[in-house]
C-alpha cells in the first residue's frame, strides 16, 4: 500500500508538472522534448535497469517510429493518432525481428543493437529509396501540424511509459526480470522463463520508443533522418538512466530533470561544453557511483520508488 | 574492373586491419571495450594534419613521433581507470560505459580545439606519382599506406610471438588468473597492450587523411563501429584474425563502391551484423562466447 502510495504520487507530481509546465515557462518545445527523453529514458529502464542489456541502437526505434508514422500520415492519409499507433506497431515488428540480438550478451548485445539502427539509418535515408521515403530529403507533415493534441498525445504515452516502469518496480514480473539481470541460470532453475521475459521487455522498450517517435514526429513535423536516426537520443535517454539509476521509477525522472535542465542552461549555446560535461559524468559515474545518484539513497536506508 | 576492385579492397583491407588490430589487442588482454578507439584515430589524424599544415611534417615522421606519445599516453590511462574497474561487478559492461564517456570528453575537447570544421591533407604528401600492380594503376599513397600497415602488422605479430613481454601478453590473453600466478605482472602487461593499441589506433589515423578522406573531430564514432565489424568478423581476441576481418571488409567495400555506391555506408554494419548472429565467435574464433 505505501509503495503504491509513494509511486502513485511520483507519476502524479511528474505528469503535472510536464501538463501545466507550459504556464510556468512557456517555451513548449522544451517541455515537449523532456517528455519525450523522460519516455525514452524509461524505455532504456525497462530494458538496461530490469534485465542489464544496454541498447546503444534504441534511437532505431524511435527513427522507426517516426518515419513509419509519418509514412502512414502522409501515403495512406491515416488519422494522426492511427498513424502514431502504427508506428508503435512498425516499431514492435522490428524488434520482433530483431530479438535474436538477445543472444548476444553484454557489450556484444550494445554493438550488435548499434550497427541494427544504423543499417536501419543508413537504409531509410538512402537516396535509392527516395520515391518511399524521401531518402536524406526527410519528412514533411505540415498538413497535420496540431502543437497542442500532439502535445496531450505525448502525456498520455509519457503517463501509461511511467506506470509501466511502475508496475514492474513493484511486481513480481519486474522482480522476476531482475533475478534474470542478476543470474540467469539460476532465475531459470526458480522457474522463469529467461527468454520470454527478455524479449517482453525488448518488445515493451521497442513499442514505446516506437509511440514517442510517432508522436515526436507528428509534434515536429518536419525533421530529417538524421534529427530521429540521432545517436545522441540513445546517448542522452541512456545517461538520463544511469545517472539516477536504473530498475527504479524515481531515478531516470530525476536524471533527465537534472540533465535535461543543465542542457537547456548550457547545452543548446554550446554544446561542446556539455559534451565535455556530459563525459567526465559518465567516467565518475562509472567509477565512483556505477548504480546511479538513487543508490546514495538507498544505501541511507530510503526505499526509493 | 574486377581486378582493380579486388586489388584495391586488399590495399585498404590491409590498412583497414591496422585500424582495428589495437582494439583487438586491448580487447584480448582485458577483456574491456574500447568505445573511444575511433576518437583515438581521430587525434592521429589531427596530429598528421597539423605537423603537416604546420612544420611540413612528412606523415611518415608523424607516425612515428605519434607511436610513442601515444604509448606512454595509453599506459598512463590503464592506471588511472583500469584496475578501478577491474574490482567493480560487471568490468566488462562498466567499460564500455566508461569508455563512451571518455569518446564524448575527446570528441567535445577536439571540437574546442580545433572547431567543427572538415579538414584535409594535400594527397601528394605520401607521394604523388601512380603504382602499377598486374597492371592495374594505383595512387601511390594508398601503396604507401598497405606497405606501412603490412609491416606494422608484421612487428606486432613479432611482438606477440617472439618478445617476451609479448609472449606473456598472450599468457594474460588465454588465462587472466594463470598468468598472474606464473609471475606475470599482469597490470605491466596490460598498460602495455593499452599503450601499443592507442598506439596502432594513432598511427592509423595520421595515414586516415590518404584512405578515408576529409577528418573532424567527431569521425571517430563511425570508425569505432567499422572497427568493431572488423575485429568481429576476424575474432575478438585474436589479433593475428584481425587480418583476416580487415580483408573481408576491405574487399566488400571496395565491391559496393564499385558496383552498388549508394549502399556502401552499410557495408560496415551488415557484416558485424550477420556476423554477430550466425558466429559470435567470429570467423577464425575458437570458442563461443558467453552469448
Amino acid at each position: 500500500m505505501r509503495n503504491k502510495l509513494k509511486a502513485g504520487s511520483v507519476l502524479l507530481v511528474t505528469l503535472l508538472l510536464f501538463a501545466v509546465g507550459t504556464h510556468i515557462y512557456s517555451n513548449e518545445n522544451m517541455w515537449f522534448q523532456g517528455m519525450v527523453y523522460l519516455a525514452l529514458a524509461q524505455g532504456i529502464n525497462i530494458l538496461y535497469g530490469f534485465t542489464g542489456y544496454l541498447p546503444f541502437g534504441y534511437v532505431g526505434f524511435f527513427g522507426t517510429g517516426a518515419y513509419a508514422a509519418s509514412l502512414y500520415m502522409t501515403d495512406f492519409h491515416t488519422q494522426p493518432i492511427v498513424a502514431i499507433l502504427g508506428g508503435g506497431a512498425t516499431a514492435l515488428i522490428v524488434g520482433l525481428l530483431l530479438s535474436p540480438l538477445l543472444r548476444l550478451s553484454g557489450a556484444y548485445f550494445s554493438i550488435g543493437s548499434l550497427a541494427a539502427s544504423q543499417m536501419i539509418y543508413y537504409t531509410v535515408s538512402n537516396p535509392a529509396l527516395q520515391a518511399v521515403t524521401n531518402g536524406p530529403y526527410g519528412m514533411n507533415l505540415e498538413a497535420f501540424y496540431n502543437p497542442t493534441a500532439s502535445y496531450a498525445v505525448m502525456l498520455v504515452i509519457l503517463a501509461l511509459t511511467l506506470f509501466t516502469t511502475a508496475y514492474l518496480r513493484y511486481s513480481r514480473t519486474g522482480l522476476a526480470l531482475r533475478a534474470t539481470r542478476e543470474d540467469a541460470v539460476s532465475a531459470a532453475m526458480a522457474g522463469i522463463p529467461v527468454v520470454r521475459m527478455r524479449i517482453m521487455a525488448w518488445l515493451l522498450s521497442a513499442l514505446i520508443a516506437g509511440l514517442v517517435g510517432g508522436t515526436f514526429a507528428w509534434h515536429i513535423s518536419v525533421f530529417y533522418p538524421n534529427t530521429v536516426f540521432d545517436l545522441n537520443v540513445s546517448i542522452f535517454a541512456i545517461v538520463f538512466t544511469l545517472f539516477g539509476g536504473g530498475a527504479s521509477l524515481l531515478g531516470p525522472i530525476i536524471g533527465m530533470f537534472v540533465l535535461y535542465g543543465l542542457y537547456n542552461w548550457i547545452g543548446i549555446s554550446a554544446p561542446q561544453y556539455f559534451q565535455l560535461i556530459y563525459g567526465v559524468l559518465i567516467v565518475m559515474l562509472v567509477l565512483f557511483l556505477p548504480n546511479g545518484i538513487m543508490s546514495l539513497f538507498r544505501k541511507k536506508g530510503y526505499d526509493v520508488p | 574492373m574486377v581486378a582493380y576492385t579486388i586489388l584495391s579492397g586488399l590495399l585498404f583491407g590491409l590498412y583497414f586491419s591496422l585500424m582495428a588490430i589495437g582494439l583487438n589487442l586491448i580487447f584480448g588482454v582485458m577483456r574491456m571495450v574500447n568505445l573511444a578507439h575511433g576518437d583515438f584515430i581521430m587525434l592521429g589524424a589531427f596530429a598528421a594534419f597539423f605537423a603537416y599544415t604546420l612544420w611540413n611534417m612528412n606523415p611518415l615522421v608523424t607516425m612515428l613521433v605519434v607511436f610513442f606519445l601515444f604509448i606512454i599516453l595509453g599506459g598512463a590511462l590503464y592506471y588511472l581507470v583500469v584496475p578501478r574497474l577491474l574490482r567493480a561487478h560487471d568490468p566488462e559492461m562498466l567499460s564500455l560505459i566508461l569508455f563512451f564517456g571518455l569518446s564524448q570528453i575527446i570528441q567535445a575537447l577536439a571540437v574546442i580545439a580545433f572547431g567543427n570544421n572538415q579538414r584535409s591533407i594535400d594527397y601528394t604528401a605520401l607521394g604523388s606519382g601512380t603504382v602499377y600492380l598486374f597492371g592495374q594503376g594505383f595512387e601511390e599513397s594508398w601503396v604507401v599506406v598497405a606497405s606501412v600497415s603490412l609491416l606494422a602488422i608484421i612487428l606486432v605479430s613479432i611482438y606477440l610471438y617472439v618478445t617476451k613481454l609479448g609472449v606473456a601478453t598472450r599468457a594474460v590473453m588465454s588465462h587472466r588468473e594463470e598468468a598472474a600466478s606464473a609471475g606475470i605482472s599482469v597490470h605491466r602487461v596490460s598498460a602495455y597492450a593499452m599503450g601499443i593499441g592507442l598506439a596502432l589506433a594513432a598511427i592509423a589515423g595520421v595515414f586516415s587523411p590518404f584512405m578515408i578522406g576529409s577528418i573532424d573531430p567527431t569521425m571517430g564514432t563511425d570508425l569505432t563501429t567499422t572497427s568493431f565489424a572488423i575485429i568481429i568478423i576476424g575474432s575478438l581476441g585474436n589479433p593475428i584474425g584481425t587480418i583476416v576481418g580487415g580483408m573481408i571488409y576491405g574487399l566488400s567495400l571496395m565491391y559496393m563502391e564499385s558496383y552498388q555506391p549508394s549502399w556502401s555506408s552499410l557495408v560496415p554494419y551488415l557484416l558485424l551484423f550477420i556476423i554477430l548472429l550466425l558466429k559470435p565467435s567470429g570467423l577464425l574464433g575458437r570458442r563461443m562466447r558467453n552469448a
